[in-house]
């Protein structure tokens, strides 16, 4: 078993201010806008998100809902230009990190917060050997030697359970299959023990028994350290077999929100309902796939009042003027961004 | 599936929204991205200020560029002679303005020749592959290894069979014969993007025969990049001529050219600069309106810039 | 847990009945059928002289059958050979053996001219929507080549009308005839695909993971679209998938292919509810279900390493390298693709047995 740091060195002080008693992560009313010659794209409206250690969020949406950018945004390696973050805050732990400057969010970045991507191929450099990188982030952010973080190195590759470790530190990412690639990129976020881990769409890209390698790898690793992690991806599946809670996505806002057994025995939105409806089931056969007509919105004509409601079955006069809806509380803990909450949720 | 990270293009989703948009090639978004762009209009500009004296000379200068009086030798500007008067006593002005015809003739003719010369080989090679592929690429690097200046001057010699000559042809066929070589690379290679392409595949699964997919699905997805090499090439090709002519195995007197009066006025220079300078910075004007030209272009049809 | 060995020798009992399974009424018209189908593709060392020093063995012996209006799904991982497969059944590459008999017509034998009648009868539907359209080509155009390729089908006056018939019955605007691809989304670009691949009025149609890259909504879109022109048209389809769900929902029957072979056919109930296939029992255990409820409830398996590579199989069974039930007879004696002692539907398993991996384990 690898020597982890199990408790933050406190001689590295990350940030001034951390508070730690105050929430893990706690984004509130994120606007994220994005400038382009054929107009502004609004791909993240007022998402509101929160994690506590330990915990599972699983932000699903489809393409164009704007959970990467979020994401993106969070972990502050959003495209700038044309993205911009035009309003709210990224709380961790207490400490806005959207004010910080660019040194003090490289302390943060990797170190406390770490993200893996869809592909890990172009996520890793192809030029340099997966020790080389591995190694990279201790000699950096933790100041080792480099006999000693190559040990380090070869200890994460351990971790995530990549066979003859010491042999393959030297190969480069090319080598090694999808899935071993993967586990890479985990062993590379997780090096420096992170207390969240953005997850994006990290399984979509692999074979499913590979998928239900990693998405078993990441819960173990995510116990034992106690680190909450955020699950983006489209997979209503995988979604129900790892996460807590869930917050979905649509056009740049959450439209619900509440733990993951509620959203899928009583969903309090319509597109929620409607997706749940339309995914073929392993499970089931011969249930009509319900389909949700219509195309997401064009991010840069989003229609007045409910982005959904040029597609929803409920709609009603109400839903396309403004204001938005807003969050209603269903119960303590669940949000529903819908006028009709109630009626949904009844069915 | 991830996010779309850029904005999705506004061309998207029209018809869903009710919308009635008039249907936009490539081609067209192309060209409205075009006429943004500052290095198009100016390399336009420059291109058509250089064609229209090519074509009407008499629009640009009265004076006859063939009616040299040897008293007037190296005169200053007037007046009348822009640029004064050369070593023999021709209108400086009158000679660099008749020379953008001979130039931009040599250029556009060379240039179809290496066209044609690489349009065939580049598509033959990209589509067939194999050890056709294989021969024909080696055959390009030995052309594209021999100096191409060397060679020109050599074969230029040869065409001409020494003695004077005002005859463009020789010139032009260096030009061709030599000059295909980069223009056809980048035709085999993007004969090769294309043969791989999805929708190829789906021609082929129709039933297509090799000319149908060649001509309706690879030949215009490899002409988009060919006509950016081209019009940068043909600042190459100009200034080819030029150097040949310079070097006295192109064109020669009585044919007027950029290159002839360059040679000729270095010999003077000391005397009289403006002999040398005009039809040099009409050369260079020149060559580099096309590159600039060439430039906008590519960046405007390059799909991932935009 | 361990397995017990099921009585009687392997390979001793049942009937050889490649892909068709017991319950199917075997009466019903084959129109697509190969034997033994094998492609490999040579590996070869060298620049200019080439020496081949091994093969990928893509497809490895596949023998299956398509029955008038049915949907087989064929399921598998990368690296098994699926999309080989659905380029060999439609013609795009040659079997290196093997044969494929459409209509009864065997393919090897058809000239040249002969092939291109025959893609009048067999088509594909293709992955990528952004990829299988020319960007140059109106959606009109597109859509109309196949009349053009084969001039025969419909009179050059009638074009214009059948493709606007043919986009609207894809569900798509026919005033939009004259749009560009782009101009579309990846599922109305992926419905134009399907507008070409019927314009011909084929009989059988090859879709290769026609709705992986679309988004989840729009999947359902798709599939209800390919279901609703099967019984309008009386179409055949092939369903080639990674997504086990997918394939579940909309074919009748399946066979799961792992490095190259089947190892197991059957109607989708027979596969889904009761695979006898340690490798299908681990892929179907493999695929996450939306409820959380079953959450710890199901049969989890989880396979260790990776596939092996195509160009060095194992020998005899495939899947014993990381299969939990293997025994030494897996390494000697290949098991063949027929029903067994423990199974109503062929297996190619020295040790099928049915267990239920997608629903809660009863206890």
């Amino acid at each position: 078993m690898a020597d982890i740091i199990t408790t933050k060195d406190p001689s590295i002080e990350v940030l001034p201010n951390l508070d730690s008693t105050a929430q893990l992560l706690d984004v509130r009313d994120l606007h994220v806008e994005f400038r382009t010659q054929a107009g502004v794209a609004h791909a993240v409206r007022g998402v509101n998100l929160t994690l506590n250690p330990g915990e599972t969020l699983a932000v699903l949406g489809e393409s164009g809902c704007g959970k990467s950018v979020t994401a993106q945004a969070i972990m502050g390696i959003l495209d700038t230009p044309p993205g911009y973050v035009t309003k709210g805050e990224v709380l961790y732990r207490g400490v806005d990190l959207l004010k910080l400057s660019e040194r003090e969010r490289r302390r943060v970045r990797g170190n406390r917060i770490a993200m893996i991507f869809q592909d890990a191929l172009s996520a890793l450099n192809p030029v340099f050997s997966v020790g080389f990188q591995l190694a990279e982030q201790f000699r950096v952010h933790r100041g080792l030697s480099r006999a000693e973080a190559r040990k380090r190195a070869i200890e994460q590759l351990d971790l995530v359970k990549i066979p003859a470790a010491r042999q393959r530190i030297n190969d480069y990412p090319h080598q090694f299959s999808g899935g071993m690639r993967q586990r890479v990129m985990i062993a590379m976020a997780l090096a420096l023990d992170p207390e969240i881990l953005i997850a994006d769409e990290p399984t979509t890209a692999l074979d499913v028994t590979v998928q239900a390698q990693i998405m078993r790898l990441l819960a173990e690793l995510q116990a034992e350290r106690n680190m909450g992690l955020i699950l983006i991806t489209h997979d209503m599946g995988v979604v129900a077999d790892v996460a807590d809670r869930i917050s979905v996505m649509y056009a740049g806002r959450v439209v619900e929100e509440a733990p993951v057994h509620d959203i899928y025995s009583r969903p309090a939105h319509p597109y929620t309902k409607a997706l749940l409806e339309s995914i073929p089931r392993v499970d089931l056969k011969g249930q009509e796939l319900k389909v949700i007509k219509g195309l997401p919105p064009n991010l840069m004509a989003i229609p007045p009042g409910c982005a959904f409601s040029p597609r929803c079955p409920m709609a009603q006069d109400e839903c396309r003027r403004d204001p938005l809806p807003p969050n209603y509380e269903v119960e303590p803990g669940r949000h529903s961004a819908c006028h009709f909450w109630r009626d949904v949720v009844r069915d | 599936m991830s996010d779309t990270a850029l904005a999705p293009s506004s061309t998207a989703l029209n018809g869903e929204n009710g919308k009635v948009d008039k249907p936009r090639s490539l081609f067209s978004d192309a060209m409205r991205d075009l006429r943004r762009r500052p290095v198009f209009w100016i390399g336009l500009a420059v291109v058509l200020l250089v064609v229209l004296m090519a074509a009407f000379p008499s629009l640009f200068t009265s004076a006859d560029p063939r009616h040299c009086v040897l008293a007037r030798q190296h005169e200053p500007p007037s007046g009348v002679a822009y640029f004064g008067y050369d070593f023999q006593g021709c209108d400086v002005f009158a000679r660099a303005v008749h020379g953008a015809r001979t130039s931009l003739v040599v250029g556009f003719i060379g240039v179809a020749v290496a066209t044609v010369l690489a349009l065939v080989i580049g598509m033959t090679a990209g589509y067939f592959g194999g050890w056709i592929d294989s021969l024909l690429s080696r055959i390009i690097d030995i052309v594209l290894g021999v100096p191409f200046l060397l060679a020109g001057v050599v074969l230029a010699t040869r065409l001409s069979q020494g003695g004077r000559s005002t005859n463009v042809v020789p010139v032009i066929l260096v030009l061709g014969l030599l000059g295909w070589t980069t223009a056809a690379r980048v035709i085999r290679s993007s004969v090769i993007a294309a043969k791989n392409q999805d929708y190829v595949t789906a021609a082929r699964m129709l039933g297509a025969s090799s000319a149908r997919i060649i001509w309706r699905h690879i030949l215009p997805n490899a002409l988009a990049p060919t006509v950016v090499v081209l019009t940068i090439a043909l600042g190459g090709f100009i200034t080819t001529e030029a150097t040949l002519s310079f070097l006295g195995v192109g064109l020669r007197d009585p044919a007027i050219s950029w290159g002839i009066d360059i040679s000729n006025a270095t010999r003077y220079i000391r005397l009289a600069f403006l002999p040398l300078f005009a039809p040099a910075s009409f050369l260079a004007i020149t060559v580099l309106g096309f590159i600039m030209l060439g430039d906008a272009i590519r960046d405007a049809f390059d799909p991932k810039l935009r | 847990m361990t397995e017990t060995v099921g009585r009687g020798a392997p390979g001793t009992v049942g009937r050889e009945a490649p892909g068709t399974s017991a319950s199917q009424p075997s009466d019903a018209e084959v129109v697509l059928e190969t034997r033994d189908l094998v492609k490999h593709y040579p590996i070869t060392r060298g620049v200019v002289f080439q020496r081949k020093i091994g093969a990928v063995r893509a497809v490895d012996g596949v023998s299956l059958k398509l029955h008038k209006g049915e949907t087989l799904g064929i399921v598998g991982e990368s690296g098994c050979g699926k999309s080989t497969l659905a380029r060999l059944l439609v013609g795009l590459e040659k079997p290196s053996s093997g044969q494929i008999i459409v209509n009864g017509t065997d393919l090897g034998t058809l000239s040249r001219s002969e092939m291109r009648r025959f893609r009048r009868d067999v088509q594909m539907v293709m992955q990528d929507p952004y990829t299988s359209l020319n960007p140059r080509m109106t959606v009109g155009d597109i859509i109309g080549e196949p009349f053009e390729i084969h001039p025969d089908v419909v009179p050059r006056k009638d074009r214009h009308a059948r493709v606007r018939e043919l986009l609207d019955v894809v569900g798509l605007n026919p005033d939009h005839i004259n749009r560009y691809p782009h101009q579309f989304s990846g599922g109305q670009r992926q419905r134009i695909g399907i507008a070409r691949a019927i314009a011909l009025r084929p009989k059988i149609i090859i879709c290769d993971e026609p709705v992986s890259a679309l988004d989840v909504s729009i999947q359902a879109q798709v599939i209800n679209l390919l279901e609703r022109l099967q019984a309008e048209f009386g179409l055949s389809y092939i369903f080639i998938a990674h997504d086990l769900s997918v394939v579940r929902h909309i074919a009748d029957r399946v066979a799961v292919m792992y490095l190259g072979k089947i190892v197991e056919t059957g109607t989708d109930a027979e596969i889904y509810d009761g695979p006898t296939h340690p490798y299908t029992q681990a892929l179907l255990s493999a695929v996450p279900v939306p409820d959380p409820t079953l959450r710890g409830q199901r049969d989890q398996i989880v396979l260790e390493g990776d596939v092996p590579s195509p160009a060095n199989p194992p020998s005899g069974c495939r899947f014993r390298t990381r299969c939990w039930k293997a025994k030494a007879i897996c390494a000697t004696e290949e098991p063949a693709l027929v029903v067994r002692e423990k199974s109503a539907h062929p297996s190619a398993c020295h040790f099928a047995e049915v267990r239920d991996v997608v629903h809660a384990a009863t206890t």
